[in-house]
């Protein structure tokens, strides 16, 4: 088998897909926290700041969804298959989702009428609150297993079976995280009443966050021990749900100090150690069988083959510098706090 | 209705809207990334002005199309998971070089092209403009190799057998440049171009039949008018040359295209027609040998017909696959007419004088559109039963733990709210054309215009 780096290249796969998931739970985590606090604004004015601080970046944060989605495609089409027909309902409810927020994104400040406003307001919170917790969800079905038979096939029954309570506290759980990760960069990117207003709702949400965080690890550990088998075999790792402690509370610090920049590169290092700690529970598992181990889903019998995954993973190490340079452009160029101007939102 | 059916109506029903946006966001590209060099070479305000106008249209139709395209990437995981799991390791690749090559670059600089006007450099916002452009046309690169590596597949072998059988990439070059995709991409580029330069003919004929915009509107008339001659004649050299290799590639969708039954010679071209698939008839306007000659510069050259395939390898949808392809070339030829008109009216100094001319520009718009659509219709329906040409059936493609309820929920959801999404883009279309090229009176912004969130600022 050939490696690189001395990993396999499934293993490397593993590692590509996981890095563009953070990415984009990083980056569309901050917008759609964003979003899900929208409704807390009561004036036009403030909804407007808020709408135009993710204006010039939210379509680019999505391309690491597309990117992230096409990575899993061809790197492990099996999980892929899987996973999307298995969790058919909730992913076809995150689609829709997804096009309502673009939507009410775009469509919002087009028209001046208060009810049209409004409409928007509310679909656009609605859906930005939704969609973590959607993340969430599969999240939380996948940690759990699936019920996986012969060639791979989901056998699940019955419509809602996704919305279990384990991927509902996961899915709870994700969306606080965003929200304090959104609030930290409205902070970032506003001023004066708004940023005062905000500096109290990003204490609520990260007590939310920790509460919610709180039960579900505890839930994990009492109730799902094969999620925490590799914790146990090497103890040495237990340095990663450490740190993402570390970081949870240094947040709160940081931000008491008014240090939003820096509180807010904590907050995104919690969601990749946070997305570390999954892989490191999962790895070599993708998706555990909860009707036979033999049908498990794994990096290896999932994977592309060699040829494939060569061909992507020089095409990964081409593109990702330029990926990078382009978002640091339009970050670099929208830096600073929001203006409104008429091409605004 | 039972999942196959349902899957296929909802996949159909969702890529054929998405197909609205994309070919609209390239063609516009296009146009922008001239109107902008033209402010660069002249420092004339006037083409500042139109490619601002363009790109407040173009956001409308990008937004969209990101949003229904997401839907496109994840629906051959939902629905088709025996296809995404056969053709994954080869059509997967192309996919995944879509997202960090092509569609990476166009939303990277996209923010710069909508909200970068009053920040950067001229110079450096027209690098933003043919970046989005370039991104847009890499992407239908990779898009147009995944689908045409279904239509002729090539650079794979297949592993395993039976229900564990996939195809694995050999070599990515020749996957890349398959058979047809060359031909495809082209054919697809020019109808994206036309679909763009049209609905900018369309609206500045709109603005000079009212009086509206008259200077402004002549120019960008003629700066689309230009394009679409161009691409209105190179999409007939480039249509021949694809129907050349459908013929040598995939015999039988073109013997569905012209309704064509037994190997005959001379096999005649229909202008329009219908065909009767039970008595294996067309009855309509055709010229004798003309399929012949097109295909092989002979009027009487046997060409295969359907009846050379089992009844089961071969499209069952003939009458609709015959109109779709004749609807595509019946507006293609159309579309090379009024352009050409347009050009010598142009010639004689009068481009401008004929209001039927300017009448007839201004609904024109939607036959690019058409055509792009049915083209697409043909080539798709043409294929089946195969969703990978002559290896995997569409039957067998499917997710199997999806069950037609499922399937039925999702469809309706997605036909209500694409229904609401298409009415507020015709509504936001129109009121920004009737608003106008020029953003002085944009009134609903106008309470919080330059207004800069000041007071005080502790985090410093």
């Amino acid at each position: 088998m050939e490696t690189l780096f001395g990993l396999d290249y499934p293993t490397l796969w593993f590692l590509v897909v996981g890095g563009l998931f953070s990415g984009y739970a990083i980056l569309d985590g901050f917008d759609f926290g964003a979003g899900a606090w929208h409704l807390f604004f009561k004036k036009e004015k403030s909804r407007r700041l808020a709408l135009n601080a993710i204006g010039p970046v939210w379509d680019g944060n999505e391309v690491w969804l597309v990117i992230g989605g096409g990575a899993l495609f061809a790197g492990f089409p099996v999980m892929y298959a899987t996973l999307l027909s298995g969790m058919y309902v909730p992913f076809m409810l995150f689609l829709l989702v997804i096009i309502m927020r673009a939507v009410s994104i775009e469509f919002r400040s087009k028209e001046p009428m208060l009810w049209w406003r409004k409409m928007w307001d509310i679909s656009y919170s609605v859906s930005s609150i939704l969609l973590p917790f959607f993340l969430g969800v599969v999240l939380g079905n996948v940690l759990l297993g699936m019920p996986i038979g012969e060639g791979f096939e989901y056998e699940g029954e019955g419509f809602l079976s996704f919305l279990n309570p384990y991927a509902v506290m996961v899915g709870i759980s994700t969306l606080a995280l965003m929200m304090s990760h959104g609030a930290i960069y409205l902070l970032l990117k506003t001023e004066g009443r708004m940023y005062a207003k905000l500096t109290f709702l990003l204490k609520k949400g990260m007590i939310f966050f920790m509460v919610s965080f709180g039960i579900t690890s505890l839930y994990t550990l009492i109730y799902i021990p094969h999620l925490s088998d590799t914790f146990r075999d090497s103890p040495v790792l237990f340095v990663v749900p450490l740190a993402v402690l570390l970081c949870i509370a240094n947040v709160p610090r940081l931000a008491n100090k008014k240090q939003f920049g820096k509180a807010f590169i904590f907050s995104s290092i919690t969601i990749s150690l946070l997305l570390i700690i999954v892989a490191i529970e999962l790895y070599p598992n993708l998706l555990f069988s909860t009707l036979d181990p033999a049908h498990t889903i794994t990096v290896y019998n999932a994977a592309s083959s060699e040829k494939s995954l060569g061909i992507m993973l020089t095409f990964a190490a081409i593109g990702t510098p330029l990926v990078l340079g382009y978002t640091a452009f339009v970050y670099f160029t929208f830096r600073g706090k929001v203006r409104i101007d008429d091409h605004s939102y | 209705m039972d999942v196959e059916i349902l899957s296929r109506i909802q996949f159909a029903f969702t890529i054929a809207f998405h197909y609205i946006y994309p070919p609209l966001s390239i063609g516009l590209g296009l146009i922008m990334v001239i109107m902008e060099s033209l402010y660069l070479r002249t420092g004339n305000k006037e083409y500042e002005t139109l490619a601002r106008f363009w790109t407040r249209i173009f956001a409308l139709t990008f937004g969209i199309g990101v949003a229904t395209g997401i839907v496109m990437e994840f629906e051959f995981g939902t629905n088709w998971a025996t296809y995404s799991r056969y053709v994954g390791d080869v059509f997967g690749s192309a996919l995944a070089a879509e997202g960090i090559f092509a569609f990476a670059l166009e939303s990277g600089f996209l923010g710069v092209l909508l909200f970068g006007w009053d920040r950067v450099k001229p110079w450096v916002h027209w690098v933003a403009t043919l970046g989005v452009f370039l991104g847009s046309m890499f992407s239908a690169v990779w898009i147009v190799i995944a689908n045409s590596w279904q239509q002729t597949p090539a650079g794979f072998h297949i592993v395993g057998e039976g229900m564990e059988a996939r195809a694995e990439i050999t070599d990515f070059w020749e996957m890349a440049f398959n058979p047809s995709s060359v031909d495809r991409l082209i054919h697809t580029w020019q109808g994206a171009f036309l679909a763009g330069a049209f609905l900018v003919l369309s609206v500045h004929a709109y603005y000079l039949r009212k009086g509206r915009y008259i200077d402004i509107s002549k120019k960008a008339f003629k700066i689309a008018l230009v394009v679409a001659t161009i691409f209105s004649l190179a999409q007939l050299v480039s249509g021949h040359s694809s129907a050349n290799g459908v013929a040598v590639n995939q015999p039988a969708k073109l013997a569905a295209f012209e309704g064509h039954f037994e190997k005959e010679a001379p096999a005649p071209m229909y202008l329009f027609g219908w065909v009767d698939k039970s008595s294996q008839t067309v009855t309509g306007i055709s010229i004798p040998g003309g399929l012949s000659y097109l295909l092989h510069y002979e009027f009487d050259a046997p060409v295969t017909g359907l009846n050379a395939f089992p009844e089961e390898d071969r499209p069952s949808q003939i009458n609709a696959v015959f109109q779709f392809y004749h609807i595509m070339i019946s507006i293609g030829m159309f579309l090379i007419a009024l352009t050409i008109a347009g050009c010598v009216q142009w010639y004689r100094g009068k481009l401008f004088e004929s209001r039927r001319l300017l009448w007839v520009f201004s609904f024109a718009v939607i036959l690019p559109q058409i055509a792009n659509q049915v083209g697409w219709y043909a080539a798709e329906m043409g294929r089946q039963p195969w969703v990978v040409y002559g290896l995997l059936r569409t039957s067998d493609a499917l997710s199997k733990s999806v069950t037609a309820n499922q399937v039925l929920f999702s469809l309706i959801l997605f036909f209500i709210v694409y229904t609401i999404l298409l009415l507020l883009f015709l509504y936001l279309l129109t009121k920004k054309i009737k608003h106008g090229p020029y953003d002085e009176d944009e009134g609903n912004d106008r309470p919080f215009q330059k207004e800069v969130a000041t007071s005080f600022s502790p985090d410093k």
